[in-house]
């Protein structure tokens, strides 16, 4: 299968194998996550939460065994970067585990695969044979005295919430990939109630560069509170889809120029989660302040139903939701519902603001991330296309 | 189910319990085995590994029923799983789903006769760069048409059962 990444010209292309392991090896535990904070490298999974942040608190829970675990459940639609990343960069997703298993004091990594990739089972395996017969996995690694660290891939069984970091750890745990309250936190009551830092595959990915070229490269790049790169997945109405790699904050104007996809009526940043952004707007950055994503990019083209994507969009939560909370579990089915009456043409107004409202009371009154987005492309079709969605007549149908 | 088929069952569990560990966490990685093995979790297997791992069988039954992956209903030995987010259906999935369906003589959701193809939906596969796109049990199929599906499924009658799988096979007791 060809992965049309932009092969050579990505940041993982040029860094050099284990060497970030390798300085983190001669720093001290503080040290190594004094310079992943001072870089600001944010969660790249979607949630940009600080990594930094994440690894001190779990550095500083006191158990007598914490986890690492790479959260490789990458269910977004849209969304294939962590895919291109194991495929090819593997080593390096592994080697930013254990950096994160020395700074917290863990020596034990899981990664959590979705079942959909289990085709990419074998060759993950067999890096991580390699990285142990190298003693770059096991005992005393580097030959730093008493830093033991391993790693045990384990797979999902197609379930799209267990990307949420609780629900993750429910499933390792085995049980169903039910969200949990937070707090507690994983940092401090992660697998098996020990302390646990959950990251996403590509934010690992980026610890080793960052290691080697130091936070001041890393937050040369961006704006003032997205730093760094990030890799986007653009699939679509464009003439070249597949794995970017760009600064935080680059206009969605400009991403399109790239992609070749001048002409699109509309992009949905995020995700079924994200936001769509209408044409009108293309001026707006992808950045964690302005339309963020966790590296989901889909582009619409002018022939496109807006309400076709709404449609598919909560299909999809409707089937997703794990059913713990209402606000998901019903809000969802309502929404759908409709998006099928503006399809017939049967809604009122009142009866749209209505939904619209719905949305916004998902927003915040969902247990988990999947709830809590899973109205943004619904409520955000509505703002931007009235003209296109409202008052159809069945022949438009 | 014969006696000797229940023997053979426990006895595999505990082979499984055996590799993967008696606590809780073991239980999706044995019921994923088990899956693959038999292409369904059924209640008497539930029992089994509720027993080998000593918990409840309804908590073995609630795990298998979240996952989409994990069937109480026995599948075909090869499932087919075809894309169904936008981005592949902008690339035309609708048509192959059509010929999927004639050429198998089945609907979505069903299972062909001779317990060979299960067809079904799934959501995004991350292949969105390259739609439609399928998974044929763990196999990845890309930029899939209406004329290559029959290719698709003669490729996977020539590969009989056991093999269907390109991973893991040391599960398979």
């Amino acid at each position: 299968m060809t992965l049309k990444t932009e092969k050579g010209k990505l940041t993982f292309d040029s860094q050099k194998a284990d060497e970030g392991l390798k300085i983190a090896l001669g720093k001290s535990r503080a040290d190594i996550i004094g310079e992943v904070t001072a870089s600001s490298l944010k969660g790249r999974g979607g949630a940009g939460f600080p990594t930094g942040v994440k690894w001190n608190l779990a550095a500083a829970a006191r158990s007598d065994q914490k986890f690492v675990v790479c959260n490789a459940d990458e269910g977004e639609p849209g969304t294939f970067k962590d895919r291109v990343i194991l495929s090819d960069y593997a080593d390096l997703v592994f080697e930013g585990m254990t950096i994160a298993g020395l700074a917290i004091g863990a020596d034990k990594g899981l990664m959590y695969l979705r079942a959909e990739y289990t085709y990419l089972l074998p060759q993950l395996e067999q890096t991580l044979e390699k990285r142990r017969t190298a003693k770059l996995l096991g005992k005393d690694i580097g030959g730093k005295g008493g830093f033991n660290f391993d790693i045990e891939i384990r797979l999902g069984s197609g379930a799209y919430v267990c990307g949420e970091e609780t629900a993750l750890i429910e499933s390792l745990e085995g049980n169903r990939g039910e969200p949990r309250n937070r707090p507690p936190f994983p940092v401090d009551t992660g697998f098996n109630g020990r302390p646990t830092t959950v990251n996403n595959v590509e934010t690992l990915a980026w610890v080793p560069c960052i290691m080697t070229r130091g936070a001041d490269w890393f937050k040369s790049v961006g704006t003032d509170k997205s730093k760094g790169f990030k890799l986007l997945s653009v699939s679509g109405d464009c003439g070249k889809p597949g794995v970017y790699e760009f600064p935080l904050g680059i206009t969605i104007a400009k991403l399109l120029e790239h992609v070749g996809g001048a002409g699109a009526k509309a992009v949905q940043v995020g995700g079924a989660s994200g936001n769509c952004v209408p044409a009108g707007e293309f001026g707006r950055t992808i950045a964690f302040e302005d339309v963020s994503t966790g590296g989901s990019v889909m582009v619409f083209g002018p022939q496109r139903d807006m309400l076709d994507i709404a449609e598919n969009f909560l299909e999809f939560f409707v089937e997703e939701s794990c059913g713990q909370c209402t606000p998901c579990r019903e809000g969802n089915r309502k929404l759908l519902d409709g998006v099928r009456m503006l399809k017939t043409g049967t809604c009122s107004t009142a009866y749209l603001r209505e939904l619209v409202s719905l949305g916004e009371t998902m927003q915040l009154a969902a247990k988990c991330g999947l709830g809590q987005s899973s109205p943004n492309a619904f409520i955000s079709i509505v703002k931007n296309f009235k003209d296109e969605i409202m008052g159809r007549t069945p022949a438009s149908v | 189910m014969l006696v000797t088929d229940r023997e053979k069952l426990r006895e595999e569990v505990e082979a499984l319990a055996e590799k993967y560990g008696h606590d809780r966490s073991a239980l999706i990685p044995i019921l994923q085995a088990i899956q693959k093995r038999y292409f369904c979790i059924s209640e008497f297997a539930m029992q089994v590994v509720a027993d080998t791992l000593g918990i409840h069988p309804v908590e073995v039954n609630s795990v298998v029923s979240f996952y989409s992956f994990l069937d109480t209903k026995p599948k075909g030995q090869f499932v087919i799983r075809l894309c169904q987010t936008i981005s592949c259906m902008m690339k035309g999935t609708d048509r192959v789903a059509r010929q999927l369906e004639n050429d198998l003589g089945i609907k979505f959701g069903e299972t062909t006769p001779d317990g060979k193809f299960t067809l079904e939906w799934a959501n995004c596969l991350g292949m969105c760069d390259q739609g439609p796109a399928m998974l044929v049990n763990d196999r990845v199929y890309t930029e899939v048409t209406p004329e290559s599906v029959h290719d698709i499924l003669e490729e996977c009658r020539k590969t009989f059962s056991p093999t269907a799988f390109q991973t893991r096979q040391e599960d398979i007791v």
